[in-house]
């Protein structure tokens, strides 16, 4: 409306003119949407492919042929229906890690705590499973118990910071701590199975009580658990209210509370739900993997987790294919060290040259790719 | 603005070019250089590891005894380190069988076996998974299993015996990790070994509380030492970081799982040693032979499982001497180390006298006090 104002009313009546530019400035809506949506992809497609080039560099450095390395990194990821398989179960645990960091994100509040919660979220649900007795119960009192323990555990981070104006992300980061030393005391102390001589446990939860697999795929229900977890809260933040006034909380929190938004309740809703998520990572590595909880439940996906939300740039819908990205360079981290004799810490780099170079791809939003000098004001 | 604007869309173009470029090239061929396995004539052997190969320690041990397999005929080996004890493990074995072609496995770490290497073993059963450390049992587990492990504190007896001798303090210090029977066994083994030839060596424990715990570990180091400490050894994944720390403190250490010797070239005396390479041979070779192999495989200094650290240039004679005859009646298999009357440093009696446990005594695998002489609690 403002463009057509502005117009010079020289041949054409103003209505036509209003109309016309009002024409003019819907195309240049569209065609603006279309660029954000083009480069909501071409940008972390780009910066992933530039990452990749980078280590390719710096696998040319050893010695060895970087054209074989991502060969191989094919064949490990991707090439076969086995290697897939590999890649879907481990980027299921990291899409539910991954929430615990995306949701509460948007909110501007940067959660590192999925660790813990799902630690303890797998300690909760075995503590759980082995006093439930039919199969169902079992398996749905642990995933009820260890989303809730995970939710509870970042959402006294989330109220911490809320009431008490304690940084999140310090709070997530030691509670992390709290938690394994947690787990640790309770598997060797009071949830001990005294049958866990060398590997001190809590008792199983029964082979028969075990969490099956997908129809159709070697891999667990976790990874179903993952997409549906990821749709929902892509759901929640993008449709709903409650999404909504999460994001305004991230985009300018005064602003928020001027108008009237719970800013606390939220903070403590998200950091809650990003939890759950964790949590549940927990609960499904008890029900899938170890049949118990023990030290073995510390493996680091919540780290993890946290790159992926980042890379997706706290979208959970991004989330997905960020896992499927960040599961393929596990399950081929392994070739590379049996192919090349690559040291593990090989995949480590590669995930971090793809972290700081999506960080960088942040600045290239909004910039005009082809000749055209003239900007578009946004 | 313009040239900033500039640099961006250089970068962007360029990025574009490359991008292209690295997915063209992803969608080659596969290339002449990338090793596949061959048919069946050579034995593809895998090797899993939890922490890094070169640790000093557990998985250094592990590995060495896979360089040695790796040097035998009509064997090929491949290994992966830092492989943590969930899913994970399994999607590695199972890379090895379907990538690699390996069809022996040997998934070195103790939380690999239940349930990852059983799971897997039920998943292919013409694959043999021999792992390290846990206990066969026939009929309950899958007959393409087995199990191998060393009575290492047959070395940590004989390197106490060298640190009860060495000591001015007498006081010897002990880290460990958990404080589970393994663990405990080895730390009770040390203290036994010190007090046979000095009676008033005491070993203080300080327990980590993890496999892999360097700063800890380090403060441990100091604490002990700070204490009187002069003697240190101990049982964790990784003993670099203490090992260091006593040769910077300028107090001797005896070494575990592999030969730290390099890390304290004054204060290093002896250590306890894996000798995998020999448990290895012995089985590929078997099975090479098509011949049946033991399901559940254990052995000490006589079988040449575990072996004691040339001795370092602070060991005296004397030690020396008593060390090598307390070694020499292992090698006679007439050594027992726990032979009553032991009582645990609580004052109770622990194994009456006239009674002993040897080595393949199950209680021994179930040990959860600590004898007297060691300052500190099992929990």
């Amino acid at each position: 409306m403002t463009i057509g104002a502005l117009s010079p009313a020289t041949e054409p009546s103003p209505a036509e003119a209003a109309a016309a530019a009002a024409v003019a400035a819907a195309a240049a809506a569209r065609r603006a949407a279309r660029r954000r949506s083009v480069e909501s992809i071409a940008v972390p497609i780009g910066a992933i492919v530039g990452a990749l080039v980078l280590f390719g560099v710096f696998v040319a450095l050893t010695g060895r042929n970087a054209l074989s390395v991502y060969h191989e990194m094919y064949r490990g990821s991707f090439g076969t229906w086995f290697s897939f398989q590999n890649t879907l179960q481990r980027a299921a645990p990291i899409m539910l890690t991954a929430l615990a960091t995306a949701i509460p994100l948007r909110l501007g509040l940067v959660v590192l705590g999925g660790e813990g919660a799902m630690v303890l979220g797998g300690l909760g649900a075995a503590a759980i499973g082995i006093h439930l007795h039919t199969p169902m119960s079992i398996k749905l009192g642990m995933f009820v118990t260890g989303a809730l323990v995970g939710g509870a555990w970042i959402g006294i981070a989330g109220a911490l910071r809320a009431y008490r104006g304690v940084n999140e992300t310090i709070s997530t980061l030691l509670l992390n701590y709290i938690a394994i030393a947690l787990l640790n005391h309770m598997v060797e102390g009071p949830l001990r199975d005294p049958a866990s001589l060398n590997k001190p446990s809590t008792l199983p939860i029964g082979d028969d009580n075990m969490l099956g697999n997908l129809p159709g795929l070697d891999v667990h229900w976790g990874l179903g658990f993952g997409l549906i977890a990821c749709l929902l809260a892509w759901f929640l933040m993008s449709r709903t209210t409650f999404g909504f006034s999460a994001r305004m909380v991230g985009g300018n929190v005064r602003a928020a509370l001027l108008n009237g938004l719970p800013v606390r309740r939220l903070i403590v809703i998200a950091t809650f739900l990003g939890g759950l998520g964790a949590g549940l990572a927990g609960a499904v590595e008890v029900a899938a993997i170890h049949g118990n909880a023990n030290a073995s439940l510390v493996t680091g996906y919540g780290y993890t987790g946290v790159l992926v939300a980042f890379i997706a740039r706290a979208n959970p819908l991004g989330v997905i294919p960020v896992a499927l990205l960040l599961g393929g360079i596990g399950a081929s981290g392994g070739l590379l060290q049996r192919v090349f004799e690559l040291p593990d810490a090989t995949v480590n780099v590669l995930q971090g040259v793809i972290f700081i170079s999506i960080l960088f791809s942040d600045s290239l939003y909004g910039r005009r790719w082809g000749r055209q000098k003239k900007m578009v004001p946004a | 603005m313009i040239k900033a604007r500039r640099v961006g869309s250089w970068f962007g173009r360029k990025t574009l070019a490359f991008g292209i470029l690295a997915g063209v090239i992803g969608l080659l061929p596969e290339g002449r250089h990338a090793p596949r396995a061959e048919a069946a004539t050579p034995l593809t052997i895998g090797f899993v590891y939890v922490g890094p190969k070169t640790d000093y320690g557990y998985n250094q041990a592990h590995a060495q005894g896979a360089a040695v397999v790796a040097k035998m005929p009509g064997v090929k080996i491949r290994e992966e380190e830092m492989v943590p004890e969930t899913s994970a493990v399994q999607k590695t074995m199972e890379s090895m069988i379907n990538l690699d072609g390996a069809t022996l496995l040997f998934p070195t770490s103790f939380g690999y076996f239940d349930p990852h290497i059983l799971k897997e073993a039920k998943k292919y059963p013409n694959v043999t998974f021999l792992h390290c450390g846990g206990l066969y049992q026939e009929g309950k587990h899958p007959a393409n299993v087995g199990s191998y492990f060393g009575y290492i504190d047959e070395a940590q007896y004989v390197a106490g015996i060298v640190a009860g001798l060495t000591t001015k303090s007498n006081k010897l210090g002990f880290i460990a990790a958990k404080p589970i029977p393994q663990v405990l066994r080895n730390i009770n083994s040390y203290t036994l070994g010190a007090r046979s030839v000095n009676p008033k060596a005491t070993t203080t424990v300080i327990f980590t509380g993890d496999w892999s715990m360097p700063v800890k570990e380090a403060e441990a180091t100091n604490s002990l030492i700070d204490q009187g400490v002069d003697v240190l050894t101990m049982h964790v994944d990784s003993p670099k970081v203490i090992v260091e720390t006593a040769e910077r403190r300028g107090v001797f250490v005896t070494g575990y799982h592999a030969n730290q010797s390099a890390l304290a070239p004054k204060g290093y005396l002896t250590g306890a040693e894996w000798n995998w390479g020999k448990v290895y041979t012995d089985y590929v070779n078997m099975i090479q032979g098509g011949k049946p192999w033991p399901h559940l495989l254990r052995g000490g200094l006589k079988e040449g499982f575990v072996k004691v650290s040339p001795y370092g240039k602070a060991v005296s004679a004397a030690a020396k001497k008593k060390a090598d005859a307390a070694k020499a009646k292992f090698m006679a298999g007439t050594m027992v180390i726990y032979k009553g009357p032991i009582k645990d440093n609580t004052g109770k009696v622990v194994i009456p006298a006239g009674s002993e446990q040897k080595q393949t005594d199950i209680a021994l695998e179930k040990m959860d006090y600590l004898v007297d002489g060691v300052v500190g609690k099992t929990h």
